[in-house]
């Protein structure tokens, strides 16, 4: 009982001898909501499986509130609820038939399951589908339901693998919204691809690159670790080797280059006396993604 | 256990395959053997309807597994493996639960037989359910995808219910082959209940060894499933 996500040294090969997670070690608070983001087969999954007691890590060692997750993985899952990458609802229910026999399964009486299971279609604005049976349901209302269902019982450990991938950005801030107001009473552990959903939502993130955690902490302290404050875009191919920086993304039609403030304001000087378009802001998470990605790649080559 | 009551709700063809699937054999090996067989197929069915709700448990695990994640759900959650295959088991026998009662309300009817034959068979056929149910659980534990579930539901259920004289007397089968038929448990099972009722007439010490194989093939299965079961992935 210590309100701690720790996790040590977990490595995990699969059988086919693929290294999907290389030693991560992190520790961090078992409340808000802590963001996992990490390019395709980082090893997101994998990590979200094992910490959810799915799957088994090669070796290193984790612990939910002082629960380690292989020998005290009974005490774990009294507290937690998952929506899997690939979860989908059972096509012959209705949402309100899932919800009811998700909670029933956990251990809630019939009464009690209808009654979490309408609120909770309320509060996820579902109440119009809750009689439709799931495989007229399209791909977002589907994947929400799944979140409803797992936000229904009353675990204190929430794990929601990509939970927003597949819904239209109206919806996507819906969902942001409810789990604003659920972080309050529980944690949640969420994976996604969309930097803005992590950097809107995330008391802390993470950022996992190959099986690798290349960093972790709040915004403010990822902000800290890249050293430089601002992000100038500049359209056109321009010589920036000059510029004490790092340029974090090239390509044909623009450069991308992180940067303290004195340089911000002499580059911009010089790009509005050669007429070039560029634009400045602070560094957003994209930016810090890509110098973390950049570096590490670059880390390699030498 | 809702699961399934949802499902007939939902899909009412799911309630006449649960109807029609015992009794299709019953009705084929009534009439082939122009009555004389009745009363071995009405119990055949049983046997044979609780043994395949045990396997069909493993095909819908697997499906609810590969297609919609529900066990790595259930794993993350309060729930145990063993509740989860409890209500599973239940729920699967929940679909085959209007066949078995026309067929126990034809046993009852046309059958006379005393109070031990009865608990006999009855023991005989709770036997095969549990055991079927734990096999059907563990396989479903270890298959990733539901062609193989195909495949292996394919090569369990010629063991389970193919091979074994279950709708027939056994003495129907010449004596070489019939060995082959003791491969399976299912065959024991068979051959208490038909004994029971008078239809085959083998020594008390053959029965007797039917039980200690039977009950003994389902401790063994049981304790394999038990401990074999793959709840969490490696
Ligand atoms: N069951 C498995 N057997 C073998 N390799 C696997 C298995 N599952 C995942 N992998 C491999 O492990 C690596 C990490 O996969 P994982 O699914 O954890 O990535 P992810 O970060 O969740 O990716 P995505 O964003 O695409 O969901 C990948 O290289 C993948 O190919
Ligand atoms: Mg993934």
């Amino acid at each position: 009982m210590n309100g701690r996500l720790e996790c040590n040294s977990i490595i995990k090969q699969y059988k086919d001898g693929r290294t999907a997670l290389k030693s991560v070690t992190f520790d961090i608070k078992l409340s808000g909501i802590f963001a996992l983001i990490g390019r395709n087969g980082a090893g997101k999954t994998t990590l979200v499986r094992i910490l959810a007691t799915e799957l088994l890590p090669t070796s290193g060692m984790a612990s939910l509130d002082g629960n380690d997750i292989i020998r005290d993985a009974k005490n774990v899952r009294e507290i937690m609820a998952i929506v899997p990458q690939e979860a989908r609802p059972i096509q012959w229910m209705t949402p309100r038939q899932t919800i009811i026999s998700s909670l029933l399964w956990r251990g809630f009486g019939y009464g009690d399951s209808r009654k979490r299971a309408d609120d909770v279609l309320d509060q996820f604005g579902l109440t119009g589908y809750k009689d439709k049976p799931n495989r007229f349901l399209s791909g977002g209302i589907k994947r929400k339901m799944l979140v409803a269902t797992a936000l229904a019982s009353e675990a204190r450990i929430i794990f929601l693998d990509e939970p927003t991938t597949g819904l239209d950005p109206i919806s996507r801030k819906e969902l942001w919204d409810v789990l604003n107001e659920q972080k309050k009473k529980r944690f949640i552990f969420l994976t996604t691809h969309y930097l803005e959903e992590a950097e809107a939502l995330a008391d802390s993130i993470g950022i996992l690159e190959n099986g690798e955690l290349l960093a972790i902490g709040t915004m403010e302290e990822l902000r800290s670790k890249v050293r430089y404050p601002y992000t100038v875009r500049v359209n056109g191919g321009m010589d920036l080797t000059s510029i004490a920086g790092v340029v974090i993304q090239e390509n044909g039609g623009y450069q991308q280059i992180m940067t303290s403030k004195e340089e911000a304001y002499s580059i911009s000087k010089r790009l509005i006396q050669n007429g070039v378009t560029f634009s400045i802001s602070p560094v957003s998470l994209n930016d810090i993604f890509f110098f973390f990605a950049k570096r590490r790649v670059d880390g390699e080559k030498e | 256990m809702v699961n399934a009551i949802y499902a007939m709700k939902n899909y009412p063809i799911m309630m006449v395959n649960a109807f029609v699937s015992p009794l299709a054999f019953l009705i084929v090996l009534t009439l082939v053997s122009r009555g004389a067989l009745f009363g071995v197929a009405v119990i055949g069915g049983l046997i044979m309807a609780l043994t395949s709700s045990g396997l069909s448990l493993q095909g819908d695990l697997v499906h609810f597994k590969v297609d919609f994640k529900l066990q790595d759900m259930v794993v993350s959650s309060p729930t145990t493996a063993f509740i989860y295959l409890f209500g599973m088991a239940i729920s699967e026998l929940i679909y085959y639960l209007p066949g078995i009662a026309v067929l126990l309300a034809m046993a009852f009817i046309n059958l006379k037989f005393g109070l031990f034959p009865t608990l006999q068979v009855t023991g005989a056929m709770i036997l095969m359910f549990v055991l079927a149910t734990a096999l059907g659980f563990m396989l479903s534990t270890h298959i990733s995808d539901i062609m193989e579930s195909w495949a292996v539901t394919g090569v369990v259920s010629i063991l389970l219910s193919t091979i074994p004289p279950v709708y027939y007397p056994i003495t129907y089968i010449p004596l070489p082959y019939r060995y082959a038929a003791y491969l399976s448990p299912t065959t024991y099972a068979a051959q208490i209940a038909q004994q029971a009722m008078g239809y085959i007439h083998f020594p008390q010490v053959t029965i007797d060894i039917d039980w200690i194989v039977l009950i003994g093939v389902s401790v063994v299965l049981l304790l394999i499933s038990v401990k074999k079961t793959r709840w969490r992935e490696i």
